[in-house]
Formats: C-alpha cells, sequence, structure tokens
C-alpha cells in the first residue's frame, strides 16, 4: 500500500550471489531452539556509494532485549532503522540481503511498508512529541491506523500510558501541551504512542542519552517490564546498560558485526579481541 | 584601535539608518496626513461615502476607496493562498532536489518582475481577456486586480510558507512514519499543523504586499472610486487613488492633506499586518522549540 508515497524506497537487486536465507550466523549452542523474530541475512547497506553496514547476518529474538553496541559512527542507527524500514526516507540508499519478520522479507515488493511500521515501533534518541496535547500524541497512531471509535481510543490511550509508567504522573493533564513534560516524562510518552498501536518489536535508539538517571532508571525498568510481551532491541553507549537490560547482544564495528551472543558470555568472555577491547574501554 | 572605534560608530549608524527613516517617514505621515481632519471629521472621512476631491465645495470620503483596496486585496487570497501554499507543499514535500533547483529560481524571478510589467500584462492581455470571456463592459474590474495581485503575491506567500514547513523538525516526520502513518497523514496531521503559524504569516505577508501594490492596481483596476457591487466592477484601491493624484494637487491644500491621510492609513495597514506576522512567527518558532 501506498508504495508510490515513498519515492526512496531502498531496493534490492535481484539478488546476485546472495546466501541462502536459511543459513545461519554463528551463535551460541542454546540460542538455538529460540523463536526468530527479525532474521537479517548477509545485509549491505549504502548511502549514496559509501557502505555503512557490510555483510551482516543476525537474529532477533522473539520477547527478548537484543543490545547493539560499538563506537559511534559504527552503523547501530542505520541497522536498526532497516528493521522498521526508517531509511527508505533518505534519498540515495541501498539494501543489499534479505530482512524477515516473521518469516516475510520485508523489503520484498509486496512488503506492506505502513505494516511494518506498525508492527515494529521505534522510540528515537531525542524524545519527539508532537506539539499537541498528551493525549493527541497517544491517538495518534490509532488515528492513523483508522481506529475513529472514541471510546476504543481512549480506553487505548490510558492502557498505552499505563504501560509506559506515565499515567500516573499525567493523569489530570492529558490534555495538556506534551512539550510542558520534562524529557523523561516526553520520552515515555513516545514509548506510550509506539506502544498504542501494538506493535510486536520496539526499537529503540539510545533512549536514555538525553535523560538524567533518575529518568534513564525509569526507562530501564519500563523495558525490563516490556520484555515480556515485546520483542525490543536496544542502541545504547552505555554498556552497563546494555548488561543490565539485554539478553542478547551485538557489538558492531565499522559497518561489521563483530560478535554477537547471550549479554552474558560476550561481557565475561568474549570471544573477540576487539569486543573485549572495547568493553574494557580500550578504544571507541 | 580609534579605527575600530570608528567602524563600530559607522555600522552602528548604518544600522539604525533604517529607524530613522521609520520615525521621519512616520512623522511626515502624521504631520501632512492629521491637517485633512480638521476640514473633514474622521468619522466623515472614513466613513463618507463619495470621493470628489476635486469638486466645489469637495467631498473627502475613502469609504470606496478602502471598501476597492479590501475587494483586490481578499480577491488576491483566493489566488495566492492556493498557488504560494500549494508551490511550498509541492517544493517541501514532492519535489526532488531537481525540480527544486529549477522551481526556486522559478518563483524568484516571479517577484522580481517590476509591477508595472504587471500592469502593462494585465492591462494588454489579461483585461480584454476577461472582458470578453464575461461579456462586461470593461476588463478593468475588481477581479482583474485581484488575478495580478494573487500572482504577484505568490511569490512572497510561496517562500515564507516553505520556510516555515523546512523549519518543521524532521524528528516528527520521523515520528509519524513510525507509527505506520503515511505520507498524506504525515503531512496534513503533523507537518502542516506544526508549520501552521508560519503559513498564517506568509499569508498575511502576502496580504500586506497585495494592500500596498500600486501600478498594478493603477493600471487594471480601472479606477472608479464607487462602492463596488460585484467582482466584476472598475474598483479604486487607495494605493492607486494616490497614485493618479498626488500629481494634480496643490501642495497644502485640503485634497493634499487628504491624499497624505490615506498614506497614513495604508502605512498604519500593513503596520499592522507585520506586527501580526511577526508575533504569530515568534509564537510559532516557541511552539516548535526553536528559539528566537
Ligand atoms: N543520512 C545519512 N547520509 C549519509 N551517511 C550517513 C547518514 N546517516 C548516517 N550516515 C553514516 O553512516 C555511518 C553509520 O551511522 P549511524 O548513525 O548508523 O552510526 P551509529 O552507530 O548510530 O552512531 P552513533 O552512536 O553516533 O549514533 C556513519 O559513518 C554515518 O556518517
Ligand atoms: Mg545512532
Amino acid at each position: 500500500m501506498d508504495k508510490q508515497a515513498f519515492p526512496h524506497t531502498a531496493r534490492r537487486p535481484q539478488s546476485a550471489g546472495r546466501q541462502s536465507p536459511a543459513q545461519s550466523p554463528q551463535k551460541t549452542d542454546d540460542t538455538r531452539d529460540m523463536a526468530v523474530r527479525i532474521r537479517v541475512r548477509n545485509i549491505d547497506f549504502y548511502y549514496g556509494n559509501s557502505r555503512a553496514l557490510e555483510k551482516i547476518d543476525m537474529d532477533i529474538y522473539k520477547n527478548r532485549v537484543t543490545a547493539m553496541i560499538g563506537p559511534s559512527g559504527c552503523g547501530k542507527s542505520t541497522f536498526i532503522r532497516l528493521f522498521n524500514r526508517m531509511n527508505d526516507l533518505i534519498p540515495h540508499t541501498r539494501l543489499d540481503g534479505l530482512i524477515e519478520l516473521d518469516n516475510r522479507d520485508i523489503y520484498s515488493s509486496g512488503a506492506d511498508v505502513v505494516d511494518i511500521r506498525r508492527r515494529v515501533g521505534m522510540v528515537f534518541q531525542k524524545p519527539n512529541p508532537f506539539p499537541k496535547s498528551i493525549f493527541e500524541n497517544v491517538a495518534y497512531g490509532l488515528e492513523v491506523n483508522g481506529i475513529r471509535n472514541k471510546k476504543l481510543k481512549e480506553a487505548r490511550v490510558v492502557d498505552s500510558l499505563k504501560k509506559a509508567a506515565l499515567w500516573e504522573e499525567i493523569k489530570d493533564r492529558i490534555h495538556e501541551s506534551a512539550l510542558r513534560l520534562s524529557g523523561g516524562q516526553q520520552q515515555r510518552l513516545c514509548i506510550a504512542r509506539c506502544l498504542a498501536v501494538d506493535p510486536e518489536v520496539i526499537l529503540f535508539d539510545e533512549p536514555c542519552a538525553s535523560l538524567d538517571p533518575i529518568s534513564t532508571r525509569k526507562i530501564e525498568e519500563l523495558l525490563l517490564e516490556l520484555k515480556e510481551s515485546y520483542t525490543i532491541v536496544i542502541v545504547t553507549h552505555n554498556m552497563q546498560q546494555a548488561a543490565r537490560v539485554s539478553d542478547y547482544t551485538a557489538f558492531l564495528y565499522m559497518g561489521k558485526l563483530i560478535e554477537f551472543g547471550e549479554t552474558q558470555k560476550l561481557f565475561t568472555v568474549p570471544r573477540n579481541k576487539m569486543t573485549e577491547e572495547y568493553l574494557t574501554g580500550k578504544f571507541g | 584601535m580609534n579605527r575600530e572605534r570608528l567602524y563600530r560608530w559607522i555600522f552602528t549608524a548604518l544600522a539604525f539608518s533604517s529607524l530613522f527613516f521609520l520615525v521621519g517617514i512616520t512623522v511626515v505621515l502624521f504631520k501632512e496626513g492629521l491637517p485633512v481632519f480638521r476640514e473633514v471629521g474622521l468619522f466623515e472621512f472614513l466613513g463618507g461615502k463619495s470621493w470628489y476631491p476635486t469638486y466645489e465645495p469637495p467631498d473627502f470620503g475613502i469609504r470606496p476607496l478602502i471598501l476597492g483596496s479590501l475587494w483586490v486585496t481578499v480577491g488576491a487570497l483566493f489566488v495566492c493562498v492556493p498557488l504560494g501554499v500549494g508551490t511550498a507543499l509541492y517544493l517541501n514535500e514532492l519535489a526532488g532536489p531537481r525540480q527544486r533547483a529549477v522551481l526556486k529560481p522559478i518563483v524568484e524571478v516571479l517577484a522580481g518582475i517590476p509591477s508595472i510589467v504587471y500592469g502593462f500584462f494585465g492591462m494588454v492581455l489579461v483585461a480584454p481577456f476577461i472582458q470578453d470571456l464575461f461579456n462586461i463592459p470593461v476588463g478593468q474590474t475588481a477581479f482583474t486586480g485581484s488575478l495580478l495581485l494573487g500572482v504577484m503575491a505568490t511569490p512572497t506567500v510561496a517562500s515564507i510558507a516553505e520556510d516555515s514547513l523546512s523549519f518543521v523538525p524532521k524528528s516528527f516526520r520521523e515520528a509519524s512514519f513510525a507509527v505506520g502513518a503515511n505520507r498524506w497523514q504525515t503531512l496534513t496531521r503533523v507537518v502542516i499543523p506544526a508549520a501552521g503559524s508560519g503559513i498564517s504569516t506568509a499569508i498575511i505577508l502576502g496580504m500586506s504586499r497585495a494592500v500596498g501594490e500600486t501600478m498594478t492596481v493603477l493600471m487594471v483596476c480601472g479606477g472608479a472610486a464607487v462602492i463596488p457591487d460585484s467582482f466584476f466592477e472598475p474598483v479604486r484601491p487607495m494605493t492607486a487613488t494616490i497614485a493618479a493624484e498626488m500629481g494634480e494637487t496643490v501642495m497644502g491644500s485640503a485634497h493634499y492633506h487628504a491624499l497624505f491621510a490615506i498614506g497614513l492609513i495604508l502605512f498604519l495597514i500593513t503596520l499592522v499586518f507585520n506586527v501580526v506576522a511577526e508575533i504569530i512567527s515568534r509564537r510559532y518558532r516557541l511552539k516548535l522549540g526553536l528559539g528566537r
């Protein structure tokens, strides 16, 4: 639907020499039976002529938190923005390789971008509420997805605000401007806005980067709660945060996936020398 | 050191010269305009239905002139708002870099065409065309003036509206797309409301341009100082009146003062437009968190 609307849609050329989707990346044994929500196979991504991601294979497991770490500019944002086709908005970009959501190629010509974005929500680095009321911010996603019924809408808004652990603080002023909230509250509002459309996956791109420690802790607690029902991918520069909230961690360096595995193992016994150096602060 | 002071002084003086001009113009307008109110009352001047400045005794009622200006300005809005805002939306949302590179300069050229050229074009081509099309006695009407003024104000509206659209933070669009909105929804429900006051500013400044425009309306509006019944009749806007009559008046006469008073009113109208536009755009920048 609405494909015409996105003239910059990244297109994948008919896969010359692409590996078979069935082929798995290196992974530790205990992940073998996990349900895969997003499957990434052999992708390369280009901004114009410069390659930002190179030959990445990776699985994002269902109802788990996957953290992406790596030095600035290594391609973390670029990578996760592929999962909800956000990079389509950037002109002159190109993707080679395969990305599947629940076993379906999200870049195939028949893929429904709007549906993908609804199923894969995103929370950005800087809180970006609309200059509208708190209520309207959360209701927006419902409305654009065709939910008109007022009762249903209100119920979903309240429910989402509760899930985002914001309801108690703002329940008396949901019709006030969202821009009057504090940064931490705004970020939880953005989470509520994302939860309202009932996504399966939520992508967090450094959600705490602009927040104080207390707001950060609140968001982290929220993440742990959300992981019961959602698949979560989080980009973070904070190693402690990755260690605290994630089940799996991916270390990217210069557009390559250097190491991917269970967070505990990756942090305690990294297999790759570079991962170890990054974790111990030798570079980055 | 001394030199630096000198430069500082020169640039300060240059910067403040516009304030000097503004004050000068205001003083002259008041000084030369106010005496007419001794001749005829303020109420009679503004509300009087007939403008016969050269009769004996003369009539100085500028209501037909105010209405003339109002009609062509409102008419112009119907042209410049859709054209200007449409152009801005196209440039900002749909055009690729290549189309922008062609279209933006074209819009700017349109802004740079001298108004006499518009007037000439209107008189020679548009007015006869309208006369034939609607089968009316004269082609120089409020409608003709509106069309041309609308086209003339379009670049102003387009470029300011386009600026305000491009000030809408990318993050708003991303947030909208991220919850599954399509392009149209993002445009109408997020981008346009966020740019709304900027677009209003653009429209007000476009109006301000239309109200103050002289040459074109002088040439294409027909010049009859009567209260119009329809858009297809000649009108005589305030600016055209001053331009047409200033040459024939005796300095210091009541007519002379009356024309200054019209100038004063025009000045106040455009001042109000500009102040309102400024207030709205400031509020809008604050709303988007862009500071001043
Ligand atoms: N819109 C863009 N156009 C061109 N190049 C881009 C664009 N966005 C990112 N890049 C480039 O792609 C590479 C990866 O950028 P990306 O933003 O994904 O890194 P990141 O790991 O998220 O960094 P950070 O931790 O600083 O957010 C960088 O070299 C960057 O300069
Ligand atoms: Mg980033």
